[in-house]
Parts: structure tokens; C-alpha cells; sequence
């Protein structure tokens, strides 16, 4: 009985409200939207994208994960070092008072500007790069735009530690680098990790905007040409690609954070 | 070398905002020789605690000074082993590796299977040779607490000083805790300062038992010596009519001193619960033992 009432609530719940999407979405297209392609257009369209994932068959015109990986790795670089520039910075801010006066006032300032704002600073920033510039600003883009909770949730996890545990190194007399190595990294290590898991959420949100004023390929980069060309049923391809996939990083981050988590 | 731990005129305060100070802790003498049990009581909040983390260098002292076997006390080190009254266990680590953090600090210069035998001796000894490789999560309050004594004795300190260990256990537990607490002490001759409120585990635990009068301004209100011999067993000494004697002394003590907090407020000083203006006189604290 109970088993029943768990599928319930995980399976059929779920596919009632897609169910209830896209119906509206149907409704949608068939009464004030008439540009919007209904949900059977817009699969008999995209599914060559769908069932030849990893095809190529021109810059833009690639199979969606192999779109998706493109911008994957594209996110990935950016949010190597956000978390290369984030998880000192947090560090810092959290341990010296006199640091998070410096900085915390900065960062408040800068973590609201929009990935649209960054971008044009990036271009400028690597005009010298020549045929790498758009790829260096995309990076950079997406790297300062996901830093911000790497940085504050480190800072938090820092100052949050508990006065025992400091206590216990001091008692120990441990040095400064295993201090640091044996209870700081380890104490802050959940919160840490939570600010890692929004930063990726924001870096993957970054790439679409990144990849269409670059006009690279991805999904992105794909979703912005295919409105140039009218082909609307591609965009909302895009956009479940997307959703998904940032769902999908977003689950397996917090897995690995569970797993972090001591009670 | 009959004085191993010496405070002299200790004193803490802390600047209040109007400028003024408050004083926790004034001129606190107290004199331990080595290999002694001294226990520490009065009431909570009444400045015990702070004199303990003085001596363990958690919280510099404003004045006087303490000296540990010679030398100036400065700043916290491992050679005092500290027992908190939470058991203050790195989450992350096992009980093994609890123990071997402070083992590897202190005995760096022994070979890797001697600090793995140190490690594993503290542990059986306090009866966790079971579940040594358990994380805390893992572990109940008592067996934390354990972790705690096994940790602070294996650093082979001068000295352990016991903030209120068993303050947050079971009265089972306690009394299993207090014997554990004993035969480790009895075996390594270590010099002993216990913090507690509890007048039963202060009598059956130590050689004297100072008592503080209350805070602010905290100072030694009387020094009781507890004559039993050693090993004790808890069933003799509480059957001994030396032991209510002694308990009455204490909780007499302990009793005079609930009702001088309301002196203290008209001092100037706020105490933590101020109690109404009280006029009673109190003689200086000459409360013999009959």
C-alpha cells in the first residue's frame, strides 16, 4: 500500500503536471500564439537533434548533446576557476575581519551584475586574444558570474566553525597549514560544497548568454541562430536541453554535498 | 618541586562599553602540587570555568601570572590536556583518528607504530577498543566523552585540567566516567584540575576542593582537603560518616554563597541574575570543618 502511495507521488504526480504543460501549451499555440509551434511540430522537428545526439553536420547544426557538451566544457573551464579564485577569497573573508571589510562591500556590489553586463567587459578585456577572445570572455564571464556563492557560502562555512573545534587546535598546538588542512577546510567543507552546487547552477545559467553575444556553438549558440532562422520549434528544444541538464548537474552536486554532511 | 602548578593573584575582566571593567576573576591563589587531584566548585557562572581556560591559555589572563612546573604559562599547548565539557570531537575524523591528531603533534619524533600503539592503548583504556574506528555521529554522549579523557591523556601532559566533563552525562555513565577519569589518573600520576558543580564527584574525585565564591570579582572562598585514602571505591567513602560531614561543608558553602549575589550588585557590578538588594552581612568565609 505503501509502495503504491510512494509511485504515486514520484511518478504519476509529475507526468500529470507535465501532461497539464503541455496542454496548455497546445491550447497556446492553437488559439493567441499562432507563431508558437505546438508540442507534435516541435517534436517532428527537433528529433533529429534528439535521435542523433552526437551528429555533426555543420558548426551550427549539430545533434543537442553534442551541443551540450560543447557548452559543458566551455562551463566547465569558467567554473574551475571561479572555484580557483572563489574558495580563497571565501577563506579569507571568513577568517580576517579586517579582509570581509575590505571585500564584502565589493562583492555585494558585483554579484547582482548580470552575465549580460560582464560580457561586453570581457570582449574588451581580451581584444588582444584575436581568434580566442570570444572564448576567453565567455570563460571569464562565466567565471565571475558564478564565484559569488563560492565566495559567501565559504565565508559563512568559515565563520561558522565552531569555537571548540579552534579550540582543539590551539590546545594541539597545531601549525598554521594543518590547522587549515585537518579542521578548517574539513569544518567548512558543507557549506563549501553548497556554494559550489549554486555556482555551477549559475555558471550553466551564464553559458546561454555567453554563447549567443559569442555566437559559438552549443546550445546557446544554437538556440540564438535558430531564432534568427524562424525556427522556433528548435528554441524550445533548447530550453528543455538546458533545464534538464542544469537539473541534472544539480542533483548530482547535492548527492556528492549528502554525502559531506556530518551529523 | 612541591608546587607544580602555581596561580598567583589571577584575575580576568573584560572592558565593558561605558568604559568601566568587569571583573570575573580577582586575585585567584592557588597552589597544586604535583600528582594532585584539586577540584574546583561553585556556582554556575561564577568564574570556575574561566580560570580553568586561563590555565589551559584558551583566555589570556588580565593579571597575575601561572606557572606550571617551573615556567610560565603562555598562550595554549599540548602540554596540558584539556577535557571540554562538551567532548569537542572533529566530526569528520574517527575516535582513532581524534586521538592520533594531538598523538602525532606531541610525539612526533616516535616512529609511526609507536603513536599507532599510544593511540590504541588510550582508547582500550577507556574501554573503546571496540569502536575506535567509529565517527562520532557513530558514537553515544558517554563514549564522545571517553574520547575526550583518551585524547587528553595521550598527549602525556604535565598537567589535565576537566571542564565540567561529566556535566551533560547520565548519573550512570557519570559514575562509570568518574572511575575511567580515576585509574587513568592513578596509573599515570598526572596533576589534576577539575571544574565542576557537582559536590559528590568533587569529594569522590579529589585531593582538595577549592571553593569559589561567586562573580563577578571571583576569588578562593575556602580550600577543604578530602582526606580518603587511594584507590577509593564510591561504596566505602559514601558510607563513611567522614563523607556527609565533608558534603554538608560543601553544600553549606555553596549555600551561603546563593544569597551574596544581591552585595554584589550594589558594588556596582551586574551579576548575570540579579537577586534583590540583600543587607545580610557576611563574615569572611572561616567555615571550619567540625
Amino acid at each position: 500500500m505503501k509502495e503504491r502511495g510512494f509511485k504515486l507521488d514520484w511518478l504519476l504526480l509529475p507526468c500529470l503536471g507535465s501532461i497539464a504543460v503541455l496542454l496548455l501549451w497546445w491550447l497556446s499555440s492553437n488559439t493567441w500564439s499562432k507563431e508558437l509551434p505546438d508540442p507534435m511540430k516541435t517534436w517532428n522537428s527537433s528529433k533529429i537533434y534528439v535521435l542523433e545526439p552526437f551528429a555533426k553536420r555543420g558548426e551550427l547544426d549539430q545533434g543537442i548533446l553534442r551541443f551540450t557538451v560543447l557548452s559543458l566544457s566551455l562551463v566547465l573551464k569558467g567554473y574551475v576557476i571561479a572555484l580557483i579564485l572563489g574558495t580563497p577569497l571565501g577563506f579569507c573573508i571568513g577568517l580576517s575581519k579586517t579582509f570581509a571589510k575590505a571585500f564584502d562591500p565589493l562583492c555585494q556590489v558585483l554579484r547582482p551584475v548580470s552575465p549580460l553586463a560582464w560580457l561586453p567587459l570581457g570582449m574588451v578585456l581580451f581584444l588582444g586574444a584575436g581568434k580566442n577572445a570570444s572564448e576567453l570572455a565567455a570563460v571569464f564571464t562565466i567565471a565571475i558570474c558564478s564565484m559569488w556563492p563560492t565566495v559567501l557560502n565559504t565565508a559563512a562555512g568559515v565563520r561558522a566553525i565552531p569555537q571548540d573545534y579552534l579550540n582543539v587546535a590551539k590546545v594541539l598546538k597545531l601549525s598554521r597549514s594543518q590547522t587549515l588542512r585537518k579542521v578548517l577546510l574539513p569544518a567548512a567543507l558543507p557549506y563549501m560544497f553548497t556554494g559550489f552546487r549554486l555556482s555551477l547552477g549559475i555558471a550553466w545559467l551564464v553559458i546561454v548568454a555567453a554563447e549567443m553575444l559569442t555566437g559559438r556553438p552549443g546550445v546557446g549558440g544554437f538556440l540564438w541562430q535558430e531564432y534568427n532562422a524562424l525556427i522556433y520549434e528548435h528554441i524550445i528544444l533548447c530550453i528543455l536541453t538546458i533545464g534538464i541538464v542544469g537539473f541534472v548537474l544539480d542533483r548530482l552536486m547535492s548527492l556528492v554535498e549528502n554525502r559531506l554532511k556530518f551529523a | 618541586m612541591s608546587d607544580y602548578l602555581e596561580l598567583s593573584d589571577l584575575g580576568k575582566s573584560y572592558e565593558t562599553p561605558g568604559g568601566g571593567a568587569s571583573i570575573v576573576v580577582k586575585d585567584f591563589n592557588l597552589k597544586v602540587k604535583r600528582g594532585e587531584f584539586v577540584s574546583l566548585i561553585g556556582h554556575s557562572g561564577c568564574g570556575k570555568s574561566t580560570v580553568l581556560s586561563m590555565v589551559a591559555g584558551l583566555n589570556p589572563q588580565t593579571s597575575g601570572g601561572i606557572i606550571l612546573a617551573g615556567k610560565e604559562v603562555v598562550g595554549p599547548g599540548p602540554d596540558r590536556g584539556v577535557v571540554f565539557q562538551s567532548p569537542c570531537l572533529l566530526p569528520w575524523m574517527t575516535a582513532y583518528h581524534n586521538v592520533a591528531l594531538g598523538v602525532d603533534q606531541v610525539f612526533y619524533t616516535a616512529s609511526k607504530e609507536e603513536r599507532r600503539q599510544i593511540v590504541e592503548y588510550y582508547l582500550s583504556v577507556v574501554g573503546l577498543e571496540e569502536s575506535m574506528h567509529k565517527r562520532p555521529s557513530e558514537l553515544s554522549q558517554g563514549m564522545r566523552q571517553r574520547v575526550g579523557i583518551a585524547r587528553a591523556f595521550a598527549l602525556a601532559p604535565k598537567m589535565l585540567l576537566l571542564d565540567e566533563p561529566f556535566g551533560m552525562l547520565d548519573t550512570l555513565t557519570r559514575y562509570e566516567l568518574q572511575q575511567v577519569l580515576l585509574s587513568l589518573w592513578g596509573r599515570d600520576q598526572r596533576t589534576a584540575l577539575l571544574v565542576t558543580h557537582d559536590v559528590d564527584e568533587a569529594i569522590f574525585l579529589s585531593d582538595r576542593v577549592v571553593m569559589m565564591t561567586d562573580g563577578p570579582e571571583a576569588e578562593v572562598g575556602d580550600i577543604m582537603e578530602v582526606p580518603f585514602t587511594r584507590p577509593r571505591s564510591r561504596k566505602e567513602i559514601m558510607a563513611s560518616p567522614l563523607y556527609d560531614r565533608l558534603r554538608a561543608h560543601l553544600i553549606e558553602f555553596l549555600e551561603v554563597h546563593a544569597h551574596k549575589k544581591g552585595r554584589e550588585k550594589a558594588k556596582g557590578c551586574v551579576p548575570k541574575h540579579p537577586l534583590p538588594e540583600n543587607n545580610e552581612s557576611h563574615s569572611p568565609l572561616t567555615l571550619q570543618l567540625k
